[in-house]
Parts: structure tokens; sequence; C-alpha cells
């Protein structure tokens, strides 16, 4: 306890975030200087080819009737600015609803949120039961264990078509496919966890002669209950991953959709904006899982 | 009639399927032909060297494991499984990590008195942790605290049972020398207030005499036998200090560790089981009296 945690309050910490800090303006820079454009130079192209350009929209002539690039048409990478300027405009109209399929940043990611949290939960209760179950009876183990080796390693995403067609709404689809990206590892880490549980808990409350519910409540889930958290952690990420290409795929409004908007209005600034939303929302989100799985862990 | 007796007991394991395939013997005995009778209130230790079943006699007791021939009969009732009135104190503590010391102890207080209130059982629970001498760690978490602690709270558990027997398996053998003192005088403070009937095994010679009222000596394994019992013929209440200065204490610990040293080697019959199982249920030969010299030419 009196021992100090690694942070930003801590020397060792100080150094990481100078560091990380210096990493991320070296990236803005080589960013910057790699989506520099060079101004126009009309040199070896004809008043002819000039004059097709600037009715293209690629150039425009200045006031002292020279050519520039027109700032308004978007070329090649857009620049860390570019990025910025996009953000800044969407945020600005975060909670601002212009049309069926255009709405602020702000409910883009309630919506992400909300469907990840539906499938996600839903689908770590059922692992978890099932898990526990499983992992109480070695013959339940066994019989049951082809079955979730042949399911495990099928992407998600595979379901799709399958549950769109059974399901008939994109909606629940989309939680579906959260829910089959989340079940997994946990129902195989609750299993293992609950199986492998210290015979000296056991032996305890065999002593105490507790009776099978209350075993279950007192000892064998807050023993596991460790090896269960470690499980949701990559039921999480695995949904966390599935849940922009379920958006994408089935046109589901959120930040998944976003970056699919974005491309299709070619706006590449736009696309990368909605790439750091993504990631933005996963930190926090995860941020959110951490806190929550500090409470039941234990320290042996 | 014996408080608590263990008749005839022996263990065999199954051997690999491979040997007994060869037509050799397929069973492996780990101790035969055991019988302690041990008197309500009574303090009785098995010493003997690592490995040869002692532990596996305890487990016999607690109901862990299963006699393979042979019985334990506790009060007049034979022992089939585990249960509260055989509160086992574990070499490993077996504290629950994720519960404070107040709320191992509680675990077992609830389990035990299931008719109480919260508020009966929190202020039986308090005593014990008093008693102990647990004040101020009863809110922290096994982790948090040192070996001599955990086995304090391993202690307040078993006795806040109030068990017909309890059974201490190797107790002190995880604790520093230091501690292991204190606590095992602690021990004698807390038996000689309770009288509660007690089952330990050890390998440790001092905490044998210091406690016992009896000690068995057990020969090594394969086949290991109960060899004599001996009487702590020390008067209480003892302290560690107080006992050292005594013949007694000088004379049983060069027996016992003559006996280990000398390899714990089956005795012949008429001074070992012979005249265990002849000088009634308490059978003693006492080394009050000359001891008998014991010869390793009379391994069977």
């Amino acid at each position: 306890m009196a021992e100090p945690t690694p942070g930003i309050q801590s020397p060792g910490g100080r150094h990481a975030l100078v560091i990380s800090l210096f990493l991320f303006g070296i990236f803005l820079l080589a960013w910057h200087l790699a989506t520099l454009r060079p101004a126009f130079n009309p040199k070896g192209l004809s008043d002819e080819q000039l004059t097709t350009m600037e009715f293209n929209g690629d150039i425009i002539r200045t006031e002292e009737g020279s050519y520039i690039y027109d700032p308004k048409k978007a070329r090649g990478l857009p620049g860390p600015w570019a990025v910025a300027r996009k953000s800044v405009e969407e945020f600005g109209e975060a909670f601002q609803k212009k049309g069926t399929n255009d709405h602020g940043i702000a409910y883009l990611i309630r919506y992400t949120v909300l469907r990840f949290a539906a499938g996600f939960l839903s689908a770590s209760l059922v692992a978890a039961c099932l898990g526990v179950l499983i992992g109480l009876s070695a013959t339940l183990y066994r019989a049951l264990n082809p079955f979730i080796q042949v399911l495990k390693p099928i992407s998600p995403l595979a379901w799709m078509p399958l549950l769109l067609y059974s399901v008939q709404d994109p909606t629940m689809t989309a939680i579906l496919v959260v829910f089959m990206a989340s079940l997994w590892p946990t129902v195989a880490n609750t299993a293992f966890g609950v199986s492998a549980l210290r015979r000296d808990y056991l032996q305890v409350a065999r002593l105490l002669q507790l009776t099978w519910s209350r075993r279950l409540v007192k000892v064998v889930l807050p023993a596991a209950a460790p090896a269960i958290v470690a499980g949701l952690r990559i039921s999480f990420g695995s949904a966390l991953v599935a849940v922009v290409p379920a958006e994408m795929l089935l046109g589901e409004l959120g930040v998944g959709y976003l970056t699919w908007i974005e491309w299709n209005n070619l706006d590449i600034a736009g696309v990368i904006f909605a790439i750091l939303v993504v990631g933005g929302v996963g930190v926090l989100m995860d941020l959110g899982f951490t806190r929550l799985a500090r409470f039941v862990t234990y320290a042996e | 009639m014996a408080f608590l007796s263990v008749e005839q007991v022996a263990k065999y394991f199954p051997l690999s399927e491979a040997a007994s395939a060869a037509g050799r013997q397929a069973t492996f005995c780990v101790f035969r032909d055991v019988d302690v009778r041990i008197a309500k209130g009574e303090f009785v230790t098995v010493i003997g060297h690592s490995g040869c079943g002692k532990s596996t006699l305890l487990n016999i007791i607690a109901g862990f494991e299963e006699a393979s021939s042979g019985g334990v009969i506790l009060d007049g009732k034979e022992v089939t499984e585990p249960g509260l009135d055989r509160m086992v104190v574990f070499q490993s503590f077996a504290l629950m990590p994720w519960l404070s010391a107040f709320d191992n102890v509680r675990l077992a207080v609830r389990a035990a008195r299931p008719a109480w209130s919260k508020a009966e059982v929190a202020q039986h629970t308090q005593r014990y942790i008093d008693m102990m001498g647990l004040n101020g760690a009863e809110r922290k978490k096994p982790v948090f605290l040192s070996g001599g602690m955990r086995q304090r709270v391993g202690l307040a558990r078993a006795f806040a049972v109030t068990p017909k027997v309890l059974l201490l398996d190797e107790p002190f053998a995880q604790i520093d020398a230091l501690t292991r003192g204190v606590i095992q005088e602690e021990l004698v403070r807390m038996w000689t207030a309770m009288r509660n009937t007690v089952f330990m095994v050890t390998h440790d010679v001092d905490e044998a005499i210091l406690l016992s009222d009896r000690i068995a000596l057990m020969t090594n394994g394969p086949e290991a036998r109960l060899a004599e019992c001996i009487e702590v013929d020390i008067p209480r209440p003892r302290s560690r200090e107080a006992m050292i200065d005594t013949p007694q204490y000088a004379r049983l610990r060069n027996y016992i560790l003559h006996f280990l040293m000398q390899g714990a080697h089956h005795l012949p019959e008429r001074n070992g089981l012979g005249a265990m199982n002849g000088g009634g249920p308490l059978g003693v030969a006492s080394p009050g009296r000359p001891l008998p010299r014991r010869r390793s030419a009379a391994v069977p």
C-alpha cells in the first residue's frame, strides 16, 4: 500500500509522460510534413489546361492573377490541422441532428456505447453462468468442450448473415454480433477459474457444511472472480473490435458507421477523426471497466 | 469409552496400472493398524517424519479422505464426511483471501450457528477475534497479515465454531520460529481456557511436548504404524520457559528425538503396538520408567 503505484505522480511516471508527449510531437510533425503540399506551380501548363483545372475546381485564381490550389478541395492525405479543424467542427455540432444519417458525434457515441453495453452485458451474464456450470462439473466440461472449441474461433462477423436472416432486424443483429464476440473468452476463463479452485477453499467449505448455493456465492464465485474478470476483459476487447465492422456492415448509426459515412463523403479527415473517436471511446470504456474490476479482484 | 476413537485404520493408494499389470502389488500402503483413543478434553499429538502419512490420518478424521479399512468414531457416531464438529486448522491457513480476518471467522460462525441473528454472530466473532489478539487487524485482508497473524485467524475460526474436536495439521510449520513460540503459548492459554479435545500432527518435537497430554510416535512409511504412545508428565499450566528446565522435558525430548533419528522404525511387538493395544484404550509406554532400549535390528 505504501509502495507508490506507477503513475503520473512518481518520477518514473513523469519521465514516461514526457517521453510520450515528445513522441506524440514527433509524430504530429512528421505527419504534418508528410502531408504538406508544395504550392501550385503553373510552369509547363498551357492556359487551356489551367482554365480546365480552374473549371474543375482544382485551382482558383487569386486577386493577383496567379493560381493556387483550392483549399476547399481535399487532395491526398489530410494533415493534422485538417483533422483538428474537422474535430472542432464535429464537436461543435455534437448534439445536432441534421438528418436521418447525420447525427452529431455525441449521439453516435451514445448509440455505440448502448449497443456495446447491451451485447456485452447480456453475453457476460450468459457466459458467466455457463462457465460456472461447466467449471463445476468435469463431465459437463468434457461434454461441452468440443462445441466450444469449434464455436470459439468463428469470427463474430461470420454470424452476421445468419443472424440478420433469422432476427430480421439490423439493430438486434448488431447487438447479437457483439454478444457472440464477447461470449467465448468469458465462458472459457470462468470454467477454468471455477475448476481450478484451490483445494483449501473447498475443504473449508466442506468443513463448514455450506449449502450448495451458499458455497457458490461465498466461496466459488469470489475465488473464481479474478479469472472471470480476466475473461471479461478479453471479451471486452473482442467485443470492441466487433462493434465497428458490425455497424459498418449493417448501416447502424454509431462511431463505427461514422468512418464509413465519411468514406462515402470522401472526407478523409472525417475518416481519421472517426477512427480517433473509436479509439477514444474504447479507452474510456476500458477505464470504466478497470474501475469495476478492482472491486472483485483480491490479492493472494 | 473414548470420545474420539480411531480404530484399526489403514490407508492404501492404488498404484499405476502398469504395476498391477506386471503382477506386482496393486496398492501402496501408507499406514495400517492405526489405533488412537482420545478422551474428552485431551490433547493428543502424532509425531513423525514427513511422508509417514500423519496428515493423511488427520484428513481421515476430518472426513476429507476415506479410510481403506477401519473407521473413526466421534462421540458415538462414525465419521463419514467433513463437518462442523471437527474443525481443521490448516498448515496453509486456508483463509479466504477476499474476506477480511473478521469475515473469515464470521463465515464459520454463521455456518455453525444458523439460528443466530447477525448481531449475535458478529458479537461471537468479535469475542474470538479479541481472544486471539487480532484487535486492530480484523478489517485487514489475509494478504496484509503476517503468517503468524494469519494462523491466529485460522485458530480463531476453528475455536469460534466450538467443535467437538480440533484438528491441527502442522499449524505452525509455515510460521517463523520466533512467532511460532508466541502463538504456541497462546494456543496453550486458549486450550487451558476452553479444554477442547485436540488432535494434532506435527514434526516439531518441542511443539508436541509443550502442547500435548500424549504423543503418539509414528514410524516411517510405507506401511507406517503408530509405534507407541507416550504420556507427557509435565504439569500444566506449561510455558516454554518453565518447561525446558524440567527433567521430564529433557527425557521426553531425548526419547522422541532418538526415535525419530533412528529412522522411526517399527518396534518389536511387545514395546510398540503390543504395548499400546494391550495397555487398554489409552495404552501408555511411560518414559517415566527406564526407557526400553530399542534395536534397529528389530525391523520386521
